[in-house]
């Protein structure tokens, strides 16, 4: 905090009054409206609703559908962050390495960060076309018959192999000024030390990049449970039916087209639970790390 | 040290490539009518058709009511880009300085309660989010579409950290020289952000040109679509077309993803900078 402040009876009431007054508006309220009526059940038809309790996460918690939802995502979210995350470190670590191109290479890899999923979606849905698409093609070279949309399995590879795509360029900007913030001294003590690069990398530059990848771990997960919404909507383009979705998407599908308000709720608050967690678990972490410092 | 080299450029221009291929087939496929597109495939020659097709889009009245055009999604993403940039920097920065600059009593709970907003995305609210528009009638409008987005603190921190570095000495002076706080913030303040205002409006731009979800949900009239909106219309059109439009659906990816992506391009330095440096 500064040693030396203002004080005024009304000024920073007035400062802070505009972004209090989006955030009670369109955060709280909407929260507290998700809580309360995670506990209710309404009637479709709008004529009042009735206090069910604990029924609607029961509900929830109960369908087979949602916990193979939630098994997909987790899968999902696992192969999207460690592609992403290691595709990433990896190209840091080289454009880090080159002298010669290092910014042209830079400015191309990271372009691809400001296409919009949905738009990344498309793309992709493109080059996993029936009629027109590559790797479609190319997947029959093999005798695999890709069936986007339509085969479960087939699907789910093309959203994985999109959302990594997207990510990547994130995580490279991360991992690059991650690498570029460390020493020189540092590195031309390892080198005298010990003669192995991966041996160098693994036990000396791997360590120091910890908190970046660990800060990027969390921004990933975030990423893959919530950002990939565009993705996957353009990919499985509302038929949900034999399509893998994630959580999100099924509180979507729950709330704007099923009209479930109460089993929709409940999937936002359990959804809530989890990214509260992980946010509580990055700041424990981030605060060590600053103790550290 | 040399054979080393060699690999390092072959593994970042195998990146490149699968990182840029996409994209640039996207574009040059886009150039080609949709018969040809569905003949021959993904091509990454040069067709004859660019004009035509980028005019069309742009100009065509489209949708179902035939009211919207590709000028005006591309406006209508502008709008929502520049807004919520803007918005989002005003609100931030008033903020950040009440915060930093003020000894006051409700600071640390203010402080928290917009700490708070970090934990939750609109994603996982976006029901309970809908019916407070709704009852505000606020769907189908550029506020129902940008206001919301700003209830989140990520801003507020940006500038609470860059505050944060700015030394006492400056303000101890300001206040030896008679300046209150009024005068401070837009004499001393402003002026020094600008870098910071800079990199926080590209990366927010960028975030908000890019938003799918909420403007999806705040708008079922056509006239109020974005062009990543328009993506999904496009798509919905498909289902059941004999020969789908491949080259006006790439013609809409190409115009969606221009902009931000120059930008980022063009203001690489500060792009990084703002996001490495704040988001930590």
């Amino acid at each position: 905090m500064k040693r030396v402040q203002f004080s005024s009876p009304t000024l920073p009431y007035l400062f802070l009054l505009p972004q209090m007054a989006v955030i009670f508006i369109f955060f709280y309220w909407p929260s507290v409206q998700a809580v309360k009526s995670s506990f209710f059940l309404e009637d479709p038809f709008g004529f009042g609703s009735s206090f069910v309790g604990f029924d609607n996460y029961k509900g929830v918690l109960e369908s087979a559908e949602y916990r193979s939802i939630a098994g997909f995502t987790a899968i999902f979210t696992a192969l999207v962050t460690f592609f992403s995350l290691s595709l990433g470190l990896l190209l840091a670590v080289r454009a880090d390495a080159v002298i010669r191109g290092s910014s042209a290479y830079k400015t191309l890899l990271i372009s691809v960060y400001a296409i919009a999923p949905p738009v990344a979606g498309l793309i992709g849905m493109m080059f996993f076309d029936q009629h027109i698409g590559p790797f479609v093609r190319f997947a029959a070279l093999f005798g695999w018959d890709m069936k986007i949309g339509l085969n479960y399995f087939d699907t789910a590879f093309a959203m994985v192999v999109v959302s990594v795509w997207k990510q990547i360029p994130y995580n490279f900007i991360f991992f690059l000024s991650g690498l570029q913030g460390i020493p020189i001294s540092v590195r031309e003590a390892a080198v005298l030390d010990c003669r192995s690069g991966f041996r160098r990398f693994w036990t000396v530059i791997l360590p120091l990049l910890a908190p970046t990848a660990f800060f990027l771990f969390v921004i990933n997960v975030t990423y893959s449970l919530f950002d990939t919404f565009g993705i996957v909507d353009v990919m499985v383009k509302d038929k949900a039916a034999n399509n893998p979705i994630t959580l999100v998407y099924k509180v979507y599908m729950d709330g704007f087209r099923g009209n479930d308000l109460g089993g929709s709720s409940a999937q936002s608050v359990i959804l809530m639970i989890v990214v509260f967690v992980l946010t509580v678990f990055q700041f424990r972490f981030l605060e060590r790390r600053v103790h550290y410092n | 040290m040399y054979r080393l080299k060699i690999t390092d450029h072959i593994i970042l221009l195998c990146g490149v490539f699968v990182m840029m291929a996409p994209v640039v087939v996207a574009f040059f496929t886009s150039t080609h009518d949709a018969a040809e597109i569905h003949r021959q495939g993904l091509t990454l020659t040069w067709g004859n058709h660019f004009v035509e097709t980028y005019a069309t889009v742009l100009n065509r009245e489209g949708g179902f009511t035939g009211q919207v055009t590709g000028m005006r999604m591309l406006m209508n993403s502008l709008i929502l880009g520049i807004g919520f940039a803007i918005g989002k920097i005003v609100l931030s920065m008033m903020a950040a300085y009440a915060i930093v600059y003020f000894r006051f009593r409700l600071g640390t709970l203010f402080f928290w309660m917009i700490f708070t907003t970090l934990l939750l995305p609109l994603e996982v609210r976006i029901l309970p989010s809908y019916e407070v528009m709704h009852q505000l009638h606020l769907i189908n409008t550029y506020t129902g579409m940008i206001v919301p987005l700003l209830a989140s603190a990520t801003g507020t921190f940006y500038f609470r950290q860059f505050f944060k570095s700015i030394p006492d000495e400056l303000l101890e002076a300001a206040r030896i020289d008679g300046a209150g706080p009024i005068k401070f913030f837009f004499d001393v303040i402003v002026p020094l952000s600008k870098t910071m205002v800079a990199a926080i409006f590209i990366i927010m731009f960028v975030y908000g040109w890019n938003q799918y979800l909420w403007p999806m949900l705040m708008t079922n009239d056509e006239s109020f679509y974005t062009l990543v909106r328009g993506i999904k219309q496009v798509l919905l059109v498909w289902v059941g077309a004999q020969i789908p439009d491949y080259n006006e659906a790439f013609a809409i990816a190409i115009l969606a993803m221009l902009p931000p992506v120059i930008i980022v391009v063009v203001f690489q330095r500060w792009f990084i900078k703002g996001l490495t440096e704040s988001d930590k």
